[in-house]
């Protein structure tokens, strides 16, 4: 049983706000619905499935209700929380309904503004007790996991803004990218320190918006009128300290969700024309792509160094919306904006000036938690049929 | 910086009260499996290696060194240094460091636990030793 050639992206949106203060996280949910229902050019009420995280408010149910789905077709919800990475995994759970026949088209929302407005809570774990004193924010936890990169590996703080300047050269033709200034690796060191070793130019923006998807059966997608973009393979895991074991912060939970993905949509990364991966900071960007198996592990530092993430520049262009640390990163999750750049230059529907030629397979991947303590990771490979 | 930080009282649950009493006494403890021999932290009542129930608790020795680490230059409460320190018997802990140059931290450095009060049960942290 695979989901390979099941499940097709039909439709996409992306919110263009960044700073929302006039609007509801509801609303912006609603708002990215219509959104991809229109680019797909469906009928709301022929949706029956609804996928959605932690940041729609109140989860499943009250979404289903406020959207005005229609409750007599809806017959699959999944409201898995991974954090940043939920969507991706939705994209995978979504193709496997769809493959079981549980559903037929299916819509997953991500849309909130942590600029603005309250982040929604989250429950304690059992750590709580154990933890929670200790600080643990985004930036400290990802700037352990460079620590002891820079630590085993001899990965430089020069290396890592590479990571940034790429995603910058990506943001200047985005027109709704937060930062579209071009940074050089000079800026990001000089950059102040926010958490050792991670300068602020290390870190993604916090801005407001979101986005949606429609996925949908082969037959449906051949209906209807957008390039035909389907997931081939997907891969989804998750990775903690398991009780202070071969404690080893070198490497993410991306090892394992990887070579899933991979080995079902039966290529490797060297076919990757375009990869979009979750760049809360530059270290995950690093961590990543070695863990997908982009290059090998402790080679990361050498392998974005130089441009080689920059669209017709380098070999791996990367994040050609510019990524979280220079477009958006809505409610503080890019997964969801990973999937649809993804989906763009797929469709050739990329900005002129980062548009891979002849983009027929991508990459989206994406982390959800704190990667220096405990975090999920999903995998999608998408193919331009 | 004279102004000593306030930390959260841990909650307790009964799995893990034991640790708290013990912290009450100065000792660190940690909970190893007589099954498989693994010792393991935070405390479980069930091994996470082998799922025995057969785990007891053992006083650790609170020396370790810095697994990783990193300073946070600013918060409402000023700078911290969170990390990891790799305990004698084995397990990694995440802490903060503290009575200590946090500038001048680093990997592989020995530490030794500290208590800190709460208005409940002190919490465990590291300084170098």
């Amino acid at each position: 049983m695979t989901i390979k050639g099941k499940a097709y992206i039909a439709g996409i949106y992306e919110h263009p706000t960044r700073h929302a203060p006039d609007k509801s996280t509801a609303q912006l949910h609603a708002e990215v619905a219509k959104g991809a229902i229109e680019d797909a050019g469906i009928s709301k009420d022929d949706i029956d499935g609804y996928f959605c995280a932690g940041d729609a408010p109140g989860g499943a149910w009250p979404m289903v209700d406020y959207l005005g789905l229609n409750t007599k077709k809806l017959r699959h919800v999944d409201s898995t929380e991974t954090g940043g990475c939920s969507y991706i995994i939705h994209l995978g759970h979504a193709a496997e309904a769809i493959a079981a026949g549980k559903c037929s088209i299916a819509l997953v929302t991500l849309a909130g503004k942590p600029r603005t407005g309250a982040m929604p809570p989250r429950a304690a774990g059992a750590e709580v007790d154990f933890e929670s004193a200790y600080g643990a924010t985004t930036h400290n936890a990802y700037g352990m996991c460079a620590m002891r990169h820079m630590h085993d590996y001899g990965t430089t703080s020069e290396q890592l803004a590479w990571i940034k300047v790429a995603a910058s050269h990506h943001a200047q033709y985005n027109p709704h990218a937060m930062l579209k200034d071009v940074v050089t690796v000079e800026d990001v060191l000089n950059s102040p320190m926010i958490s050792d070793p991670l300068h602020r130019m290390d870190c993604c923006v916090v801005s407001d918006g979101g986005g949606a998807l429609i996925v949908t059966t082969p037959e449906i997608a051949r209906s209807l009128k957008k390039p035909l973009v389907r997931l081939i393979g997907h891969g989804e895991a998750m990775k903690g300290p398991r009780g202070g074991k071969d404690l080893d912060l070198t490497y993410s939970a991306g090892v394992w969700s990887g070579p899933r993905a991979f080995e079902e949509a039966g290529i490797t990364p060297k076919d990757i024309k375009y990869a979009s991966i979750y760049d809360s900071f530059t270290i995950t960007v690093l961590m990543q792509l070695e863990d997908l198996g982009f290059c090998k592990k402790g080679e990361g530092g050498k392998f974005v160094a130089d441009g080689n993430l920059i669209s017709g520049v380098g070999k791996l262009p990367f994040n050609t919306d510019g990524g979280g640390l220079c477009s958006n990163h809505p409610v503080n999750r890019g997964g969801m904006t990973k999937i649809l750049e993804a989906v763009r230059q797929l469709r050739g529907e990329a900005h002129p000036k980062v548009q891979v030629k002849n983009c027929d397979l991508a990459i989206a991947h994406g982390t959800g938690g704190l990667l220096g303590v405990r975090h999920a990771a999903s995998t999608a490979i998408l193919e331009r049929v | 910086m004279s102004e000593a930080k306030k930390y959260p009282a841990p909650v307790t649950n009964p799995e893990t009260a034991a640790f708290w009493d013990a912290a009450k006494e100065g000792k660190f403890m940690i909970k190893r499996c007589t099954a498989c021999g693994e010792a393991h932290y935070f405390p479980r009542s069930i091994c996470p290696f082998c799922y025995s129930d057969k785990t007891v608790w053992e006083q650790a020795s609170g020396e370790g060194t810095i697994y990783t680490y990193s300073l946070m230059r600013k918060s409402p409460t000023g700078p911290y240094a969170i990390g990891y320190v790799t305990l004698k018997e084995g397990p990694s802990v995440q802490t903060n460091f503290v009575d200590c140059d946090l500038e001048k931290l680093k990997i592989g450095q020995k530490v030794k636990v500290v208590f800190k009060p709460t208005d409940g049960a002190p919490l465990p942290f590291f300084t170098v030793a």
